[in-house]
């Protein structure tokens, strides 16, 4: 007991020492600054004009500093730390070349990984992002729309990890001769099939724990598209209306192509998603029955086999195929700052 | 927009006669109705079957789908009864006592048996005689009676199949036994432990940031705004290895085993949270008034003053999408616990737990369901509290 009282204690001591570390850091440089540089009345005109301009030239860096440094040690160090020991050994001691990137593509579980990343990518975001608008083009146009929503919505609270016992749940496999207690399964028993034990099942078990990504992302993807469609306005919907166009005609006429940039942002949203997912796999399989991706496998050769450099490498690729969309959102970012 | 749905649907249609169109007008409505409940129903039934199944009786949750825990469920069970040690003596014949069920009381036995293949062969409060001399009776609420006229010799207890039922039940036991015996109060504690300071520490230390990024002219400006736009995506792959190798590093300096402390995971989500929180923060500044700031500008106000007095407490919104994105994140997070504060037992957060009970205890359902409920209850109240700012933050930081 008294180490969980050291443990809370220690966690509200952090807290307070943080808060209390960036206000005195905040508050005291600048008053450092304007101590140092002040000007006075005293003053030739040059001296108060260069004091002013360095005062303003100094102050934003007072403001980012912390960020700054935790964001280089934390995720800019690293990046080119990794990149770096994927051309080295196990033990990142020894230069090996491009030794790791020939392995990976001659290693099965890679390959397997690689094909399986492949199939979320493709499958994942697709159906996530049209179950989303459907279900947002529902939603708004009945009364409890609203209450429909928050219940899609919510699996975004849920972790992976919970999604992963709730679908396992879903799955579960019990002999032949059992009462089936996974909801699959007795379905299937009901129909008259035999019961299947869904997760040791090459291929298809793949498309089962996609299913547990899509479930939880059809929310995002709902919300976001949701918001985009109340932005149409009313008269181009209503003039289609008046034109004679069905709810069809309307759909994928006019309200697909008007919110088409934001079904591009929610697809690549997903696809980032996808990419890192880890949590699914580690706690359905682990890999096992053909279903390794990337983001496991690199954890094994980390964390299992403890080969830093072989790890590393499977990360650089990630991060490589991350990297098109990376671009693609800096790009979107800067035009959109030149506007601004 | 559903205003103007209905009213172009009110409009008559020149093709149909009267009846016709009103038809076809609710037949369209209902569909949709129709389709839209489907699709609830299929988000929803996962985690109401997890929540249902966590409430009932452990042993009916292992024997029949959660979709019936109205009604009674049938289970199939053996037993060993006793050896010629538990006799007893009464009145010139020789009897084992006993109860088949063991302690477990809540089961009501309908037929038993002496072999695999007959559990049914009598039903509850027949007699049956057994291979070691005498006979058996079983009453309905499992206890026995094995009576014979000469002494038994039997040292192996033989085995009585039975058919029981359970009546349904629902309890709070396995959340009992989950958060006690399962350890998983321990990672409750855990779990905040690690996400309550995670999710502050990061919050004041973005808001200057952002300030500076949305609203200062200097040098690079640009160029770091790129650099948190990129980092916004970067795989926490790429960080893991690199930063556990600094991490045992300063362990080694200061003598400690590894470098998987509490301290070290805060700093860790500190810093994956925020390029995210600069990123909203920045947005959400930069779209305040400009008017404001620069008639405080004139006025003589310091940047300093600026932002303490006015902006800050402008952007609470934004501080607020952002701190439950990073409470549910790092409360959610599996990865950086696994790494940064290892697979200790007393270390575990409750995702961690969750998957070590996957391995551990994976058919025992009663303790997998509870424990995941217990896991995600927390985000539930959260989400379901501040949906409105969880929204926000969503659209603020997705769709620009």
């Amino acid at each position: 007991m008294s180490d969980i009282l050291q443990q809370v204690i220690g966690a509200i001591f952090a807290i307070a020492i943080a808060l209390g570390g960036a206000v005195a850091y905040f508050w005291g440089t600048n008053w450092l600054l304007d101590k140092f540089l002040a000007t006075t009345t005293q003053m030739s005109g040059t001296e108060i004009t260069r004091r002013d301009g360095l005062r303003s030239q100094i102050r934003p860096w007072l403001f980012l500093l912390p960020a700054l440094l935790f964001l280089s040690v934390y995720l800019v160090y690293p990046v080119i730390e990794t990149f770096r020991l994927s051309f080295f050994d196990k033990s990142g001691t020894r230069f090996i070349g491009f030794s790791n990137y020939l392995w990976a593509v001659g290693d099965g579980n890679f390959q397997r990984s690689i094909l399986n990343n492949v199939l979320w990518l493709i499958i994942v975001p697709s159906f996530a992002t049209a179950f989303g608008l459907v279900i947002a083009v529902l939603a708004d146009r009945l009364w409890w729309g609203n209450i429909a929503k928050s219940l899609v919505f919510m699996p975004m609270a849920i972790s992976f990890v919970g999604a992963s016992v709730i679908w396992k749940f879903v799955y579960d496999y019990r002999g032949e001769a059992e009462h089936q207690i996974g909801v699959l399964n007795a379905l299937v028993t009901a129909l008259g099939l035999p019961p299947q034990a869904w997760i040791t099942l090459p291929f298809w078990n793949s498309i089962f724990l996609m299913i547990i990504l899509i479930w939880i992302q059809t929310g995002f993807a709902m919300v976001i598209l949701s918001a985009a469609l109340r932005g149409i306005p009313e008269e181009t919907l209503e003039a289609a209306r008046i034109d004679g166009a069905n709810d069809f005609q309307i759909f994928f006429g006019i309200m697909i192509p008007q919110i088409w940039g934001t079904i591009v942002v929610v697809w690549t949203t997903i696809t980032i998603v996808v990419l890192k997912v880890f949590d699914i796999i580690f706690a359905m399989t682990n890999g096992q029955w053909d279903t390794e991706v990337l983001a496991n496998l690199m954890f094994k050769w980390m964390f299992v086999n403890f080969d830093y450099g072989r790890g590393s490498t499977i990360a650089v690729i990630i991060m490589l195929a991350v990297l098109p969309i990376m671009v693609w959102n800096i790009r979107r970012a800067n035009a959109e700052e030149g506007t601004r | 927009m559903t205003a103007a749905v209905e009213r172009a649907q009110d409009l008559p249609r020149p093709t149909t006669g009267t009846p016709g169109w009103l038809a076809r007008v609710n037949v369209g409505k209902l569909l949709t109705h129709l389709s839209l409940l489907i699709l609830v129903a299929l988000w929803t039934f996962p985690t109401a079957g997890l929540l249902i199944s966590s409430l009932r009786d452990k042993d009916q949750l292992a024997v029949s789908g959660w979709w019936t825990a109205l009604s009674t469920s049938g289970t199939q069970g053996v037993t060993r009864i006793g050896t010629a040690g538990d006799q007893i003596e009464e009145g010139g014949k020789f009897v084992i006592r006993g109860n088949v069920f063991g302690e477990d009381t809540n089961k009501s036995l309908e037929s038993f048996g002496l072999s695999n293949a007959a559990p049914a062969a009598a039903a509850a409060g027949q007699s049956l005689p057994m291979n070691d001399g005498g006979a058996i009776t079983v009453q309905s609420d499992g206890s026995f009676e094995w009576v014979a006229d000469t002494k038994f010799t039997h040292t192996r207890g033989p085995r009585v199949f039975y058919v029981a039922s359970i009546a349904p039940r629902f309890t709070i036991d396995n959340y009992i036994e989950v958060l006690t015996a399962a350890g998983v109060g321990r990672s409750f504690i855990n779990s905040f432990t690690v996400t309550i300071p995670a999710t502050i520490i990061p919050i004041l230390m973005a808001a200057f940031a952002a300030y500076a990024l949305a609203w200062m002219r200097f040098p690079f400006r640009g160029l770091i705004v790129a650099v948190v736009v990129g980092l916004l995506v970067v795989p926490l792959q790429m960080s893991l290895i690199p930063l556990l190798s600094l991490y045992n590093g300063i362990a080694n300096v200061f003598g400690a085993e590894d470098g998987k402390t509490y301290l070290g995971i805060w700093l860790a989500h500190t810093a994956f949270g925020l390029p995210l929180a600069i990123y909203l923060l920045r947005n959400y500044m930069a779209g305040l008034p400009k008017e404001i700031m620069e008639s405080a500008r004139i006025d003589g106000a310091s940047h300093f003053k600026i932002f303490t007095g006015m902006v800050l407490p402008l952007s609470f919104p934004a501080l607020a999408s952002f701190s439950i994105f990073q409470f549910l994140w790092v409360w959610n997070d599996l990865l950086v616990a696994m790494v940064f504060l290892g697979a200790q037992e007393s270390k575990l957060v409750l995702t961690g737990k969750l998957v070590s009970l996957l391995g551990s205890r994976g058919n025992n359902w009663e303790i997998l369901t509870a424990g995941a409920f217990i896991t995600i209850v927390v985000p539930l109240i959260v989400f379901f509290s501040l949906q409105r700012y969880f929204v926000r933050g969503l659209l603020a930081g997705s769709v620009k």
